[in-house]
């Protein structure tokens, strides 16, 4: 179809500085691709172009409210996050190994569980909603300190099991449309699946700014989306069922940069 | 077993001495051959093309353009590229093997990503359209019995032109 798709050789570099990889060598683990590419090599130059300044990406506006709430001291516990953290700097490199294994809890741990665990345990704050607009903006900020970081998620140890649920549901053709997440971003990405270009699906670029909604959007929330569009019935956000779904897709984009906040159409 | 269901064409059937008795084939009933292909249409009334052709270019029925080009339908926007181009398809294709990629394509191309469009069950969590919502199997099939036979129609006439 007669679309402008996006010179296949740009680089993205954001404010002049931050080198990203777009396109590198697939990880071992994934034998389905040769090659991994960042959604922003599927996306028209205009929409790439968003991404490459923080004056015009738009998702930055959430950055600097979740700088705002940092420093904001919230809960019985009379604490914000910049009285134990410091500033977010302080967390440089987390998102590009989430999600990770907590030892603590026993669990597979994502950005928003953290926040939570925080929130409700240290502050004596109530807990934010996984997809309400705090948390994306907290997640954003946090994924925007580790910029042009590689994304390098641990598959093995006690992640094993989580990582293997989530390459099955992966592979799980979902709805009475059959369609699983490998159909369209393994087997047809670059092509058109009508007016969409179809990507590989990786998750370095969460949250991503959706021009369409004119805001945040989180993972889960992506993936609720897209098992939707099958005619399926997706797990809940925030399921234990999409926690080892991230924590696969991030893997499969183990050796990209991180983007997030990334731009989108 | 065949299902019997009543023409809706009142006029038709006064004009006619015998009451003219529509038979469809049950979605669980289908009959396909080695390869997949369905000789035995699945109504008796024979496909209206114009009404095929329709279905194919609209989302919420067929919706067949998002992943095929169809050059006779350039008029509609966005055809997409997972599948082949299907011009010139009946040179290809009889319309028992049409028919038979129609009902279940799985049957002709195995594991193929499209749909199942005369398929009722065996599917992994399956939700009522795009609701979210579950649903009870058997499912309402993504095309009715008569939609299918008038999209086979429509496909019989995409000959090369020579
Ligand atoms: C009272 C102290 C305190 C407050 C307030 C606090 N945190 Fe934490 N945070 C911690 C401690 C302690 C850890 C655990 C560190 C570890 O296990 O390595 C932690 C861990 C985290 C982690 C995971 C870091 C990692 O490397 O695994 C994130 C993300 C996080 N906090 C975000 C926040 C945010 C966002 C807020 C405010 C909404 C906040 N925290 C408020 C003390 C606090
Ligand atoms: C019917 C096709 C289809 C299926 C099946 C599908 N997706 Fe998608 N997905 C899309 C389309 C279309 C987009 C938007 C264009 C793009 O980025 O690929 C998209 C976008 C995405 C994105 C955003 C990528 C970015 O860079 O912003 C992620 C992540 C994603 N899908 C993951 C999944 C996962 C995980 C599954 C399975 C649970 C899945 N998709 C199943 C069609 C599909
Ligand atoms: C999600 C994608 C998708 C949708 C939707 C879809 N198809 Fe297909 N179709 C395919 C693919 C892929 C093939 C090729 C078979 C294979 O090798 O897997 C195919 C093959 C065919 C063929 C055989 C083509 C040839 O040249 O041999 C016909 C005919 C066909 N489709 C008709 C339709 C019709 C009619 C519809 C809508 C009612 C439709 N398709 C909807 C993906 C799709």
């Amino acid at each position: 179809p007669a679309f402008a798709t996006a010179d296949p050789d740009a680089k993205l570099v954001v404010n002049g500085e931050i080198e990203m990889v777009t396109e590198t060598e697939a990880p071992e683990h994934l034998e389905g691709l040769r090659t991994i590419r960042s959604g922003w090599t599927f996306r028209t130059e205009e929409t790439q172009a968003l991404q490459m300044d923080d004056f015009d990406n738009p998702a930055m506006i959430f950055v600097d409210q979740a700088r705002d709430v940092w420093n904001t001291v919230e809960g019985d516990a009379g604490e914000s996050c910049a009285s134990c953290h410091g500033e977010p700097e302080s967390l440089r490199g987390l998102r590009a190994e989430l999600p990770k294994w907590n030892e603590e809890k026993g669990e597979v741990y994502t950005a928003e569980m953290y926040i939570n665990d925080c929130r409700t345990e240290r502050m004596g704050a109530e807990p934010w909603g996984w997809d309400s607009q705090p948390m994306k903006n907290m997640t954003a900020l946090i994924s925007s300190v580790s910029r042009g970081m590689t994304v390098d998620v641990a598959i093995d140890g006690p992640v094993r099991e989580a990582w293997e649920r989530g390459k099955e549901i992966y592979y799980t053709r979902y709805g009475q449309l059959e369609l699983a997440c490998a159909n369209c971003h393994e087997d047809n990405y670059d092509n058109y699946i009508r007016a969409d270009h179809l990507s590989q699906g990786h998750i370095n670029g969460f949250p991503t700014y959706r021009l369409k909604q004119a805001n945040l959007v989180s993972k889960h929330n992506r993936f609720r989306g897209c098992i939707r569009d099958t005619r399926g019935v997706p797990y809940a956000i925030g399921s234990e069922d999409f926690v080892a779904l991230e924590l696969y897709v991030a893997s499969r984009g183990n050796g990209l940069s991180v983007e997030g906040p990334a731009v989108r159409n | 077993m065949k299902r019997t269901g009543t023409m809706l064409a009142g006029a038709l059937i006064a004009m006619s001495a015998a009451a003219q008795a529509e038979t469809v084939v049950d979605p669980q009933e289908v009959v396909f051959g080695e390869y997949g292909e369905v000789t035995e249409p699945l109504t008796s009334t024979p496909g209206d093309p114009a009404r095929g052709e329709e279905i194919m270019v609209t989302k919420s029925a067929g919706n067949c353009i998002s992943c095929h080009m169809v050059s006779a339908l350039d008029y509609a926007p966005f055809h997409g590229e997972v599948g082949p181009p299907l011009d010139g398809v009946a040179d290809r294709w009889g319309e028992a093997e049409l028919r038979g990629i129609l009902v279940d394509a799985k049957k002709t191309y195995q594991g193929t990503i499209m749909p199942s469009y005369y398929k009722t069950t065996g599917y992994v969590r399956p939700g009522v359209a795009f609701t979210s919502k579950p649903a009870e199997e058997p499912l309402p099939p993504l095309l009715s019995a008569q939609d299918i036979e008038d999209v086979v129609a429509f496909l019989s006439t995409l000959h090369w032109e020579d």
